[in-house]
C-alpha cells in the first residue's frame, strides 16, 4: 500500500469528491456509491490538509461504505474530500524489503527511504489452486522437544501458538526462530514477522532478540502497535504474507511467518462489522470470522515443482484460558493444530510450558519416520501421550485418596509423568536434535515395565528399552 | 433436463462483499445463474425485488464497479452428468481444478470458465438399444469404460422418453455427440445437465436392510449404519472428523465415493490427492482415486461457492445411484456450509433465528439429508428382471463452536440423520481414535440391519455387541465410583470389569487408522477381537469366583498377547486368535489351581 507514493508533481489530476455523508465509528459514508470499485484504497484528504487512507467495503447506487484505515477522528462531512488512490490495495515487494521495518500497512519505520520494489502485488492474494498445492512433509527440527516430538512442524504448515495472558509466548516464539534448521542447509530460511496491536515492549523483544541472534538481516517486520490505529491492523497480516509469497514462491526463500497477536486482528475485524451494524455472531464477532481468518492462514502451503514455502506460526491470547474462546476455536478449525501453553506447568517453572494434551500437528505423520525422523518416533511419541496421561489421571486420583494408597504400578506412573513434565518438556534454553528428543524419551520409558509399552513395536523395545534395575524386577502379587 | 431462455442482462446496482444486486432483470426467476461484471462471475439469484434481483456470486466481488452489466443465463446453477467425472477434481461450481491451473497457474484467478466434461476426449460407446424399441427416463442407453474398472452406464434424462429411431454404432464418441436420435427428433448424447438444488427422482426408496462396511470396530460392531443411511459426525478441533471421513472413503463397502471438501483445509486435499492415486480400491484393485469424485472448495475459495459444493456433490452421487451403483458422499463439514448460509443471509438482513443462522436452516439440512437413501430407481424393467437399485449414503461432518454439540447445526443435523458418531475431545486428548464417544453416539438402523448381521456375520455378533455395551456402561460406572472413593474400596469382581473395560477401549475401539494391518478391521476380525475380550471376561470372572485375586490374573503374560492381537493382519488374524485363545484358557485355568 506504499512504495508508491507518488510526489504530487508526479502525480497525474485526480478527481476529488466531496460526497461524505455520514461518519460512525471506522467507517464513512459516501453519497454516491458508483464512483469507485469495490475494495478501492480512497485518500481522504480533510480540511487542514492531513491525508488518510481508506477502502471500499461496499458500494451501492444510494450509498458506498469505506473503512478509514486511521481512524474518523477529526474528520467532518463538509470539508474532507475523497479522490482514489488506487483500484485495490497492493504492496510493493522486493528482496530489498528483507532487514526493513514497516508499519502495519507497509510505510517504512526504520527511518530509511521506501525500498525499491520489483512490483505491486494485491494483498489480498488469490485463493491457491488445491491441485496445486505440494503435500507438506518435509520436517523443520525446532530444537524444541515439545514440537519435535509430539507435534512435529513441517513446511507449509500453519502450527499456532494458544497462550493465556502472562505466559511466555513470545519467549517460546523467539525460541523457536532461534533455533528452527531444516535439513538441508543450503536453503535461505527467512523470517516474516507481523505485528498487530502488540505492545512496545513487545516489539522491543522481539527486534533486538532478531538482532542478537543474527537473523535481524533475514527479517521482514510489518509492526502495528498497540496505539497505532486499530482498523490498520486488518492490512497487516495481509501485507505480510503477500510479501511471504512473494519471497517463497517467486524468490525459493523458505519463510516462517509469525503473525502475532491475531486476539487484536480479530478484534479490530469485530469493531468493523459492528460499525456497519451487521448481525454478530458469538461475543460480538462476525458471523464471517471463519471465512476472514481462513483467507489469512490458508496463505501456508508449498506449490508443486517451486521451492520455497510458506509456513505460519500465528500467535493468539485466548481470553480467560479459555480454548473454546471465538478466536482459538475458529482457528483450531482451520490450522493444522496447535500448540498449547500451560498456566500450571509455566508456575511449576517449566520452559517452554508446552502442555501437550491438548496439542495436536496434522501433518505430523507426513514429516516423520524412516529416513525423515526416527523410525520409532510415532509409537514412541504415541506411547508417552498415554503414560502421560495415565500418569496425570493417578496425580487427580492421588489428590483425593492420597499417595499411600496408590498401587506400586500406579506410583511408576506418577513418577513418570512428573519426569516427563520436568526434563522431557521443561528443557530449557537448550537445543535438542530429534535423535537427542528420542533417546532422553527412552530414558523415561525405561521408567515403566516392559509390558505396559503395547504401542510401540517388539523390535524397537528391543532396541532402545533399558530397564532400571528395580523395574525390571516387577514383582508379581 | 435444464430449461433454458433468452438471456437478460441488466446493470450492477449493488456490491456487499459475495452478494451483489443488478437492475433491470425482470423476467428472471430465483436460482437462475448469472454473470456478473466485465469478468464475468458467476452468480446465482437468491432474491428478487421488481426488476432488481441479488444474488451470490461464487467468486470474489473485489474491484466491481455499479453500472458493469449483469447477464442471466436462463438456467439454474447445473452439474454436467457423463463419463469422465471419475478421478476428476472439481471446485464448488464443478470447474476443473487441473483445467484451472491450466489456464491461470498455481492461483486461482477469476472469471475462468471451463467445462466440466473434456469436450474433445473421445469414449468409447456400446449401445445396448435398438432403433424401434421405446426407452423411457432411466432406461440404459449403452456403456462407457470410464476407468479400468468402472462400467459406466449412459442413461435417458429422467424426463425424457420416446421411441428410438436411429442408434449410432459402437465406437468413439466426444460426450457432446448424439448417440440416440429419438423420433421426435430430439437427441440425447453421454452428457447431460441436471440442476443441482432439484432431486434427481427415483421410482421408490428402499428400506435399509444392508449395512454400510466401513472397516472401522467401533462403527461396524456398535453403532452401524445401513447403505442409503446418513450419519453425522460432530466433533471440536483436532477430534478427528477428518480422518474418519478419509478412512471411510478409503475402506468403505460402496462402489464409488464423493468427497465433498466445503470450507476445509487445502494441504488435507494435497494430502488427499497425494495419497488416494497410490492406494488400491479392495473391490477393483484399481486405484482408489479411480472410484472417487473430489469436489473442493477450500475455506478460502469463495464462501458462496461453499453452498454450491455439497449440492454439485450429492448431484454428482444421485447421478452414479441412478446408474445402480452404492455411492458414498462425504461431506467435510457441512457446518462451513450452514455458515455459508448465515453470511449471505446476514448480507440479505433477514431476520436471523438461532446464532444468527437463517430460519431456514432446518428445512434446508432436511432436505439435503432427505435426498439420500436406498431406492428402486428409473428405467423400464425387462419380464423377469429384479428392478435396478441404488444406494447413497451421507457421512456429514460438522464442526461445533467451541465442541458444543447444543448448537443448530449439530442439533438440525441429528433430527434427520440415522447415525450420530460423538467425536469426543477429552478422547482425542488421550489420542483414543477414532474418538467417537460410545456413551453419546447411537444408530437408528440397527433393527433393520439385524436380519443382515445374523445371516453374513461372524456368529454372536449381534449379542457380543450388546454384551460390549452393557460392559462398557458398567465401566464408567465403576470409573465413577472410583474417582469418589478410590479403587480400593472396589471388589475383585468389579474392578475386573474396570480391567476388561480399559481392554475393550484400547484394544477393540480404538483403531490405528496410519497402520497398515489395523486400518481396516474384516467382519471377522471385528467379531474375533470381541469374542477373545469377553472370553478372557468370561474366564476371569469365573476365576475370581473360585478365589483367583485379579491381581494374578492381570499379571498373567497372555494379557499383552490380546492386546497385540488387533495388530495382526486380517488375513492372519484367525490363526493367530486360536492361539491367543488357546493359551488364555490354559493359563487363567492354571492360575486358578495355585490359587493366588
Amino acid at each position: 500500500m506504499t512504495g508508491n507514493n507518488q510526489t504530487p508533481a508526479e502525480a497525474p489530476l485526480r478527481a476529488e469528491y466531496w460526497d461524505l455523508t455520514y461518519i460512525s465509528g471506522p467507517l464513512v459514508f459516501l453519497k454516491n456509491g458508483g464512483r469507485f470499485p469495490s475494495g478501492a484504497i480512497l485518500e481522504l484528504t480533510m480540511a487542514n490538509g492531513e491525508i488518510r487512507q481508506g477502502q471500499v467495503l461496499e458500494a451501492s447506487t444510494s450509498h458506498a461504505v469505506v473503512q478509514v484505515l486511521q481512524g474518523t477522528q477529526g474528520v467532518d462531512v463538509k470539508g474532507t474530500s475523497v479522490s482514489l488512490k488506487q483500484e485495490a490495495a497492493t504492496i510493493g515487494v522486493s528482496t530489498a524489503l528483507l532487514g526493513r521495518r514497516f508499519n502495519g500497512t507497509g510505510v517504512p519505520i526504520d527511518g530509511l527511504p521506501p525500498a525499491v520494489v520489483d512490483k505491486e502485488m494485491n494483498i489480498n492474494g488469490a485463493p491457491m489452486n488445491p491441485v496445486a498445492r505440494n503435500k507438506p512433509n518435509d520436517f523443520i527440527e525446532t530444537g524444541v522437544s515439545a514440537i519435535d516430538e509430539f507435534n512435529t512442524l513441517v513446511r507449509g504448515q500453519k502450527l499456532p501458538i494458544f497462550f493465556g495472558s502472562g505466559l511466555p509466548a513470545n519467549e517460546v516464539a523467539n525460541l523457536i526462530v532461534q533455533q528452527a534448521r531444516t535439513r538441508d542447509a543450503s536453503e535461505q530460511f527467512v523470517v516474516v514477522f507481523g505485528a498487530m496491536g502488540i505492545t512496545e515492549r513487545e516489539a522491543d523483544y522481539f527486534m533486538r532478540s532478531f538482532d542478537e541472534g543474527g537473523q535481524g538481516g533475514r527479517v521482514v517486520a510489518f509492526i502495528n502497535k498497540a496505539n497505532d490505529p486499530a482498523i490498520e491492523r486488518v492490512f497487516t497480516p495481509r501485507c505480510a504474507l503477500t510479501v511471504a509469497e512473494y519471497l517463497a514462491y517467486e524468490m525459493d526463500y523458505q519463510v516462517l511467518v509469525i503473525l502475532t497477536d491475531m486476539t487484536s486482528y480479530c478484534e479490530a475485524l469485530r469493531q468493523v462489522s459492528s460499525a456497519r451494524e451487521e448481525i454478530p455472531g458469538r461475543r460480538g464477532y462476525p458471523g464471517y470470522m471463519y471465512t476472514d481468518l481462513s483467507t489469512i492462514y490458508e496463505r501456508a502451503g508449498r506449490i508443486r515443482g517451486r521451492k520455497g514455502s510458506v509456513t505460519q506460526m500465528p500467535m493468539l491470547t485466548m481470553p480467560d484460558d479459555d480454548i473454546t474462546h471465538p478466536i482459538p476455536d475458529l482457528t483450531g478449525y482451520i490450522t493444522e493444530g496447535q500448540i498449547v501453553l500451560s498456566r500450571s506447568l509455566h508456575r511449576q517453572g517449566v520452559f517452554p510450558p508446552v502442555d501437550i494434551i491438548p496439542c495436536l500437528s496434522r501433518l505430523m505423520n507426513n514429516g516423520i519416520g524412516e529416513g525423515r525422523t526416527r523410525g520409532d518416533h510415532r509409537q514412541v511419541a504415541n506411547q508417552l501421550y498415554s503414560a502421560y496421561a495415565q500418569g496425570l489421571d493417578i496425580r487427580k486420583l492421588m489428590t483425593i485418596i492420597g499417595e499411600d494408597a496408590l498401587s506400586d504400578m500406579d506410583k511408576k506412573f506418577l513418577k513418570f509423568a512428573i519426569k516427563f513434565e520436568r526434563e522431557l518438556i521443561g528443557q530449557g534454553w537448550t537445543r535438542r536434535t530429534i535423535d537427542e528428543s528420542l533417546d532422553a524419551s527412552w530414558k523415561l520409558l525405561s521408567l515403566l515395565p516392559r509390558a505396559e509399552l503395547t504401542r510401540i513395536d517388539t523390535k524397537y523395545v528391543d532396541q532402545y528399552y533399558q530397564a532400571e534395575e528395580e523395574t525390571a524386577a516387577t514383582p508379581v502379587s | 433436463m435444464v430449461q433454458t431462455r433468452e438471456p437478460i442482462t441488466g446493470k450492477l446496482c449493488l456490491v456487499s462483499g459475495p452478494m451483489i444486486g443488478a437492475s433491470g432483470m425482470l423476467g428472471v426467476s430465483m436460482g437462475e445463474m448469472l454473470r456478473v461484471g466485465s469478468l464475468g462471475l458467476i452468480g446465482e439469484v437468491i432474491r428478487i425485488n421488481g426488476d432488481t434481483v441479488y444474488a451470490q456470486v461464487f467468486e470474489d466481488t473485489g474491484g466491481m464497479m455499479l453500472g458493469e452489466p449483469v447477464t442471466s443465463l436462463g438456467y439454474p446453477l447445473s452439474v454436467e452428468l457423463g463419463p469422465g467425472l471419475l478421478g476428476g477434481v472439481f471446485d464448488g461450481i464443478q470447474r476443473p481444478l487441473e483445467v484451472l491451473r491450466a489456464m491461470s497457474g498455481d492461483f486461482i484467478a477469476r472469471g475462468l470458465t471451463a467445462p466440466a466434461l473434456d469436450r474433445a476426449k473421445k469414449w468409447g460407446f456400446t449401445p445396448t438399444v435398438k432403433a424401434g424399441q421405446k426407452v423411457v427416463g432411466g432406461d440404459v442407453l449403452g456403456t462407457v469404460q470410464e476407468t479400468r474398472a468402472f462400467m459406466h452406464r449412459v442413461l435417458v434424462p429422467p424426463n425424457v422418453s420416446g421411441v428410438i429411431k436411429s442408434v449410432v454404432e459402437a465406437g468413439e464418441y466426444t460426450v457432446e455427440q448424439p448417440v440416440v436420435v429419438l423420433e421426435d427428433g430430439s437427441e440425447l448424447a453421454m452428457m447431460q445437465r441436471w440442476p443441482v438444488k432439484r432431486p434427481r427422482p427415483v421410482v421408490r426408496k428402499l428400506p435399509a436392510n444392508q449395512p454400510f462396511i466401513t472397516g472401522q470396530r467401533v462403527l461396524d460392531c456398535i453403532f452401524p449404519v445401513a447403505l442409503g443411511g446418513s450419519a453425522v459426525v460432530p466433533g471440536g478441533f483436532g477430534t478427528g472428523k477428518t480422518v474418519v471421513e478419509q478412512t471411510l472413503s478409503k475402506y468403505c463397502n460402496a462402489d464409488i465415493i464423493v468427497y465433498v471438501g466445503c470450507g476445509e483445509r487445502g494441504n488435507e486435499m494435497a494430502d488427499v490427492l497425494d495419497e488416494f492415486p497410490a492406494l488400491t480400491d479392495p473391490k477393483t484393485g484399481d486405484s482408489l482415486m479411480n472410484r472417487t469424485i473430489l469436489v473442493v472448495n477450500t475455506s478460502n475459495m469463495p464462501v458462496a461457492a461453499r453452498e454450491a459444493s455439497v449440492y454439485s456433490g450429492i448431484t454428482l452421487a444421485e447421478y452414479y445411484r441412478d446408474q445402480g451403483f452404492s455411492v458414498a458422499i462425504m461431506a467435510d463439514s457441512s457446518s462451513r456450509w450452514a455458515e455459508a448460509l448465515r453470511e449471505i443471509s446476514s448480507r440479505l438482513e433477514e431476520m436471523p433465528g438461532e446464532e444468527g443462522y437463517p430460519t431456514y436452516l432446518s428445512a434446508r439440512i432436511a432436505e439435503f439429508y432427505e435426498r439420500t437413501g436406498r431406492a428402486e430407481v428409473l428405467g423400464t424393467v425387462a419380464e423377469g428382471e429384479e428392478p435396478r437399485q441404488g444406494s447413497m449414503t451421507l457421512v456429514a461432518a460438522v464442526s461445533p463452536a467451541g465442541g458444543d454439540f447444543s448448537e443448530p447445526v449439530t442439533q438440525t443435523s441429528l433430527r434427520v440423520a440415522g447415525g450420530f458418531w460423538g467425536l469426543d475431545a477429552s478422547l482425542a486428548y488421550r489420542r483414543h481414535y477414532p474418538a467417537i464417544n460410545w456413551s453419546v453416539s447411537y444408530t437408528l438402523y440397527l433393527e433393520t440391519l439385524k436380519p443382515w448381521f445374523r445371516d453374513n456375520a461372524p456368529k454372536g455378533w449381534l449379542e457380543n455387541r450388546q454384551r460390549a455395551m452393557e460392559l462398557l456402561q458398567r465401566d464408567a460406572e465403576m470409573q465413577e465410583i472410583v474417582q469418589l472413593v478410590g479403587p480400593d474400596a472396589l471388589q475383585d469382581a468389579e474392578r475386573l470389569i474396570l480391567e476388561t473395560g480399559k481392554m475393550v477401549r484400547e484394544v477393540f475401539l480404538q483403531q490405528n487408522a496410519f497402520s497398515d494391518n489395523d486400518a481396516f478391521s474384516s467382519l471377522e476380525k471385528t467379531g474375533g477381537l470381541l469374542e477373545t475380550l469377553l472370553e478372557f471376561y468370561d474366564l476371569s470372572k469365573n476365576a475370581i469366583e473360585n478365589g483367583v485375586t485379579l491381581n494374578r490374573i492381570m499379571a498373567l503374560p497372555v494379557r499383552e498377547d490380546i492386546a497385540r492381537l488387533r495388530n495382526e493382519s486380517n488375513a492372519d488374524f484367525a490363526e493367530k486368535r486360536a492361539t491367543v485363545c488357546a493359551r488364555m484358557r490354559t493359563d487363567v485355568a492354571a492360575s486358578a489351581t495355585k490359587k493366588g
